[in-house]
């Protein structure tokens, strides 16, 4: 599983890569995972539906992402933006 | 004589210095501080169109690895996405449809450009609804911006449409159509998107037929049925769209537009 985030200016970057499945590397993976929720970022996994649509889930904790996800997506949280 | 003209001379000049002392040093100062700024200042903070160029290039990439290869194309030759309505939730079948998706009953679709609004409108007729205004700044601002790359822009509201319409929503700011986004571009753009779904479906029924819930013939609809391109709703239109909005924001469709 790869954490990315989206950073203006370079596009994403990759936070932790690891396998869940190696408590060490999960840990790792956890932590980063709280810091970015910290930091006040969303995350989002992409998801395909049986119906092959591609979507896409926000998560709010470690334990809500699917086992077999490959990417946790962190990009800065929505804000309404102004009126010009 | 001499003498005397001397001392004045003197006199004067120093005078003079005295009055100038205060302005020439604070202009001394002012160049130090801007000599000493332009020389600390890091090169990564200043703009660099390669270095923006990149990040585009790498957001194309991740927002490719991400959404349907028909959306993607739309994206790639139209510089938009195309979002269905109830989206977020069409994760639940409906029985009265027999298990398809309730993206096949969507009664209004989102347009996403890159660092504008999200663009409301009722596919079936063209009208557009509202935009919603919704940025993703990073306030970090690695590179002395907070602005993400467009495509990066993109796939957020992409992301957060997808999973969750009515949070994003909710946390937009709604303005009527025409606030940020020419109406007369949206016009011009949903004709062009029916326009390329036309022409894809003639290349390759398959592929439209492949693309299952993604695939829509309203965009062809729209078309046929509207040549002119007017987009200006009718009072059916919005009260549709009204009720079907009313859910999504939680409101009366009577204070949608108050």
């Amino acid at each position: 599983m790869k954490l990315l985030r989206m950073k203006p200016g370079h596009g994403e970057i990759v936070l932790a890569e690891g396998d869940v499945r190696v408590p060490e590397q999960e840990r790792e993976l956890i932590e980063a995972f709280r810091r970015e929720l910290d930091a006040g970022m969303w995350a989002a996994v992409p998801t395909e539906t049986p119906g092959s649509r591609r979507e896409a889930e926000l998560v709010k904790s470690f334990a809500e992402v699917p086992r077999e996800a490959e990417r946790v997506i962190f990009f800065p949280r929505a804000a309404g933006g102004a009126g010009r | 004589m001499a003498l005397a003209l001397g001392t004045g001379a003197i006199l004067l000049v120093v005078l003079l210095w005295e009055l100038v002392r205060p302005t020439f040093k604070g202009a001394l100062t002012r160049v130090r501080l801007l000599w000493s700024l332009r020389r600390s200042a890091s090169p990564r903070l200043g703009y660099d169109p390669g270095r923006e160029r990149r990040a585009e290039l790498r957001a194309r990439a991740l927002l490719r690895s991400c959404i349907d290869e028909r959306d993607w194309a739309i994206y790639r030759d139209l510089g938009f996405l195309r979002v269905w309505g109830g989206h977020g939730d069409d994760r639940r079948t409906d029985r009265r449809s027999m298990g398809s998706p309730i993206v096949q009953r969507a009664s209004y679709a989102y347009l996403i450009y890159p660092h504008k609004p999200l663009v409301a409108y009722v596919p079936q007729t063209g009208a557009l609804l509202n935009e919603y205004c919704v940025a993703f700044p990073d306030l970090s601002r690695p590179y002395g911006s907070s602005r993400l790359p467009d495509s990066d822009d993109v796939l957020a509201k992409w992301m957060a449409l997808t999973a969750d319409e009515h949070r994003l929503i909710a946390d937009a700011n709604m303005h009527l159509p025409g606030r940020q986004v020419d109406p007369g571009r949206v016009r011009r753009d949903l004709l062009r998107l029916a326009r390329w779904e036309r022409e894809r479906a003639a290349r390759d029924p398959r592929a439209a037929d492949r693309a299952g819930a993604g695939a829509d013939p309203r965009g062809a609809d729209l078309a046929s049925t509207d040549p002119a391109g007017s987009n200006l709703p009718d009072a059916s239109d919005r009260a549709a769209a009204d009720r079907a909005y009313a859910d999504v924001r939680g409101a009366d469709a009577d204070t949608l537009h108050a």
